[in-house]
């Protein structure tokens, strides 16, 4: 396993830290950690958590992230609904979740403690700003009395450190006003817990500088105080040794940390590249798809075009308008975008244009919580339009996923020439997770043929394999034709309102995706592919929870197993089959039961539910305990 | 270009399916006769549409053609003239289509100044859901859904897309064949979004709403064709001219009070005031057609690929190699 110079450095002491002092203390070895960073939505938790992440990840740490923030830009400071939190695990071992509860919480005000307490087990760590429990501050935040003195957190280990006095002291003599000295707070917990687990921290160095390369005076300042958390955390008696998490044992190769959009993307960009054509994406900012926007429009030499739309219809319509020339046309969105663009996607299904259509899930309905995750649009995407228009459904499952969906819509939107939706949620699109780099080599072929034959054209004529119309784009002399939303004549796409003909068009497209199935992968089963007591079956962001609690359950000898899907329509050939060996059938989502209702509509499988609706992923223990009442039935 | 086009060049295969004395079939005709004149061939353009009578256009036109979703087309052919800035992409719409549901995406294509050019054909009603008062309609209109008469306050679709600050925008009428095609093609000649309102008789269900300025006995009474540089006249004998009487514009008649044809305004295509004050008149004031305004400014689709290009230029073709490497990279052995 080879750590990388920095992480060695580490890992080796503490040398090289600027002004170091003291006896150093001992390492102890913890092969996982959870930290929830919390504070108000003005304090950069964010910025630190990934910062910290960062670091993790360059210790060679299996990492997964969960950052959990108000809609609200600055809710009112110091309360509970302006709370900002941003949780890590990070293992020595294979992880698949951001972790329950954490061990460490850090909490930079009374707001932020009393929002996160009810998740902080026994015994856990508890960081806080001492000089933020102030009596307006705990007002603020709903405590009658502090407590900090009044025992009621007697059952943490509760580590009281003056953060705002000593990042002033870390600054004194630079002249920076009381503001500008209270925005480096979260630098110095950072410095802090980066020396408590014995972070590298070239990293954040690095960022910083990149950052603030235009204020000096502030990446000073920013500088000084990172340092001066480390350096607390090794000179003062408030900690007596750090921690040291080695690093996981991953399978090998080339790393980078990665969020869902940054890899969605990514997965984009690959498609594009790979098909040798320009990409187009048409979008309407929304929360939180628009880093995929943010991501794609800085990319203008691919060449990648990016249109931010007047609306989410523009956004789908324009992206319509460019397959419609040959790009590579995509939209991206959330639940509230999707259902504006399902008239235009129902027309992409008529003239059979290649298209993906991204939403990236949130809690609804209507505005919901837009910051929190939901897997409630499934059916809306299964079902969302009018008339009989089925469209292929791919699903992602952990943040580095997203690459690889992104990809495989595109790969079959051009293949199929039909839309494709493409599914992620809140979670995965901030989550971040170490992301095995792949080979672009291996990637599997986009093949894009443009018909350039006017011999025999016909706009409705069909490959024999796939029942793919053909691409004939607008410039080729000779294939002059209109498409249009009107039922068009079989083959030659002409207006037509024979019964017979609509029927049969409508028969064609669906078995054209129903034929998707013959390419979909065999479906893996976690566990007992032969079958067994029960099997938890899944979609999307809820794969990591799933696994690990079916993990945990199995160690204890009971026969559950685990499946899947990242193919929602068509689903795998082999999934009704593969579910009837088993006695009983969880279907574990964040909704009311939408895969369940779909599994029991097309397979007469008596599933059952297990479903949380509130905006927060899965914990492995619930999902354990309700396993676990299953099996005893 | 090897062999001269014709306007069976631009004929499609496909029987045309308007109302008999539809204003549709005039627009069509002109289209289809000065298309050949651009000296584009057929495969390289493109006619997109909505939905609506107006919006069956592209069906008949021998060239590639989508016929598209309620009031979206200038938002599918944003997407496809961006991509393909090698294409000539007309947009044909109609007043519900382009002004009620799609009056978003047209003020937008507008004031970003895409390469398009847009076809309004203005009726005033809803043809194709048979009859409904449209957004142009006037206050008072009597129609299927306003059996009391409409209380609607109507769009004026000219100054609509100058208030957008559109860079070409004129009026022609279905049956003035010769100044229709003038304007298609002045249409064309610009570099930007051209937005060309062609005033349509529907026969069915609004027949004669234009008629003041479209029939032939009366029309030249109504009816001020506007020539860049030249004064404000009109008239069978050409003796009414449009005078301003401090900011007021006035009609006159030349030789009469003291009014020469020296006092008249003289058109000015670049002159937005005056262009807002051409689409603001209405009767008793003359019907302005012609060029309201025309100004030159950077096309959106041309801005956006020049960003394409320069990002190229600086940074080379982009390597997914290198994008993949992008932050912080670790290797596990």
């Amino acid at each position: 396993m080879a750590v990388p110079p920095e992480a060695a450095a580490q890992t080796a002491g503490s040398q090289g830290q600027a002004g170091s002092a003291g006896a150093e203390k001992p390492h102890l070895k913890r092969d996982r950690v959870v930290i929830r960073f919390a504070g108000d939505s003005g304090d950069g938790m964010q910025l630190t958590g990934m910062q910290f992440t960062a670091e993790s990840a360059l210790a060679g740490n299996d990492i997964a992230t969960l950052p959990d923030f108000p809609a609200e830009i600055r809710a009112p400071a110091g309360t509970l609904a302006g709370v900002s939190g941003f949780q890590l695990n990070f293992s020595s071992n294979e992880i698949f979740t951001a972790g329950d509860e954490p061990n460490v919480l850090v909490a930079m005000n009374p707001a932020a403690l009393m929002a996160n307490l009810e998740d902080i087990p026994p015994n856990a760590v508890v960081i806080v700003d001492r000089e933020a429990f102030t009596d307006a501050n705990l007002k603020r935040a709903g405590y009658n009395s502090n407590p900090l003195t009044d025992h009621s957190l007697d059952k943490f280990q509760v580590i009281q450190v003056d953060v705002t006095k000593l990042t002033t002291l870390a600054t004194h003599g630079m002249g920076l006003n009381n503001r500008a000295v209270f925005r480096c707070r979260n630098m110095f917990v950072l410095g802090m817990l980066s020396w408590l687990y014995q972070r590298p921290t070239q990293s954040t160095i690095q960022y910083l500088e990149t950052r603030f390369k235009k204020t000096p005076d502030v990446l000073e300042a920013n500088l000084r105080t990172f340092k001066a958390g480390f350096n607390y955390g090794e000179t003062t008696e408030m900690f007596a040794s750090s921690y040291e998490v080695p690093a996981a044992k991953i399978k090998p190769g080339l790393y980078r940390n990665i969020t869902g959009n940054t890899a969605t993307a990514l997965g984009f960009v690959a498609a594009a590249v790979k098909a040798g054509r320009p990409l187009f994406l048409g979008s309407y900012p929304i929360t939180p798809a628009s880093d995929v926007l943010h991501e794609l429009s800085g990319l203008k030499n691919f060449p990648i075009y990016t249109f931010q739309a007047e609306d989410e219809i523009a956004g789908v319509s324009s992206a319509i308008g460019a397959a419609f020339g040959g790009a590579i046309g995509i939209t991206t969105t959330s639940g509230p975008g999707m259902n504006l663009k399902e008239e235009a996607i129902g027309l992409a299904v008529k003239v059979e244009l290649p298209l993906v259509v991204t939403d990236i899930q949130r809690a609804g309905p209507s505005t919901g919580m837009p910051t929190k995750p939901e897997q409630a649009d499934l059916l809306m995407a299964m079902y969302g339009r009018h008339g009989e228009s089925p469209i292929p459904i791919i699903a992602a499952c952990t943040p580095a996923d997203c690459f690889e969906c992104a990809y495989e819509a595109v790969r079959i939107a051009i293949k199929y020439m039909t839309p494709v939706i493409l599914m992620t949620d809140g979670q995965l699109a901030n989550g971040a997770e170490p992301w095995l780099l792949p080979d672009i080599e291996q990637l599997p072929p986009i093949k894009v043929e443009f018909r350039t034959d006017p011999n025999g054209f016909l706009p409705y004529s069909r490959d024999d394999e796939t029942l793919a119309r053909p691409w004939a784009i607008p410039g080729t002399p000779g294939l002059e034709h209109r498409l249009g939303g009107i039922t068009g004549e079989n083959l030659t796409g002409n207006i037509s309102y024979s019964p017979a003909n609509h029927e049969l068009m409508i028969r064609i497209r669906a078995r054209k995706v129903a034929g998707i199935a013959q390419e979909i992968p065999p479906t893996q089963v976690f566990g007992d592919p032969d079958g067994g007591d029960l099997v938890v079956l899944g979609w999307g962001s809820t794969f990591g929870p799933i696994r690990e609690a079916v993990k945990q359950v199995r160690e204890k000898g009971r026969k559950v197993s685990h499946i899947h899907l990242r193919y929602l329509n068509p689903l795998p050939k082999d999934l009704a089959e593969r579910l009837r060996k088993f006695k009983q059938v969880m279907v574990a989502e964040m909704n009311m039961g939408q895969l369940l209702k779909m599994i029991r509509a097309d397979y007469l499988i008596d599933a059952f539910g297990f479903n949380k609706i509130q905006g927060r992923p899965f914990k492995v223990s619930e999902l354990v305990t309700r396993i676990q009442r299953a099996l005893e039935g | 270009m090897a062999t001269a086009l014709n306007r069976k060049d631009f004929v499609s295969d496909q029987e045309v399916r308007w109302c008999p004395g539809c204003g549709d079939y005039a627009i069509l005709a002109q289209v289809q006769k000065t298309m050949p004149e651009f000296g584009i061939e057929p495969h390289k353009v493109v006619f997109i549409s909505g939905i609506g009578c107006s919006s069956r256009f592209p069906y008949y036109m021998n060239t590639y053609g989508f016929h598209t979703i309620h009031g979206r087309a200038p938002a599918i052919a944003t997407g496809l003239k961006v991509t393909r800035p090698d294409l000539d992409v007309w947009v044909v719409t109609g007043d519900g289509d382009g002004l009620s549901i799609g009056g978003n995406h047209l003020i937008h294509v507008l004031r970003r100044n895409v390469d398009l050019k847009i076809l309004l054909f203005n009726n005033k009603i809803y043809g194709l859901t048979k009859g409904q008062y449209s957004p142009t309609s006037e206050v008072g209109k009597v129609t299927k859904s306003t059996p009391a008469g409409s209380v609607d306050f109507p769009f004026n679709p000219i100054t609509v897309a100058l208030g957008t600050h559109a860079t070409f925008v004129a009026r022609a009428i279905d049956v003035e064949q010769k100044h229709l095609g003038e304007m298609l093609k002045r249409a064309h000649q610009h570099r930007g979004a051209s937005f060309l309102e062609i005033l349509q008789n529907c026969n069915i269900f609004n027949d004669g709403a234009f008629n003041d300025v479209s029939d032939k006995g009366i029309k030249a009474e109504h009816q001020l064709v506007l020539e860049h540089g030249k004064p404000l006249i009109f008239g069978k004998n050409r003796d009414k001219g449009i005078r301003m009487n401090g900011m007021r514009p006035e009609v006159v008649v030349l030789g009469t009070n003291g009014a020469s044809e020296k006092d008249l305004v003289v058109h000015d295509e670049s002159n937005l005031s005056l262009a807002f004050m051409l689409g603001n008149f209405e009767p008793p004031m003359p019907t302005p057609v012609g060029v309201f305004y025309a100004v030159s400014r950077p096309t959106y689709d041309a801005a956006m690929n020049q960003q394409l290009e320069e990002s190229q230029a600086k940074q080379g073709a982009g390597s997914l190699a290198k994008l993949m490497l992008k932050g912080d990279t670790w290797s596990v052995s």
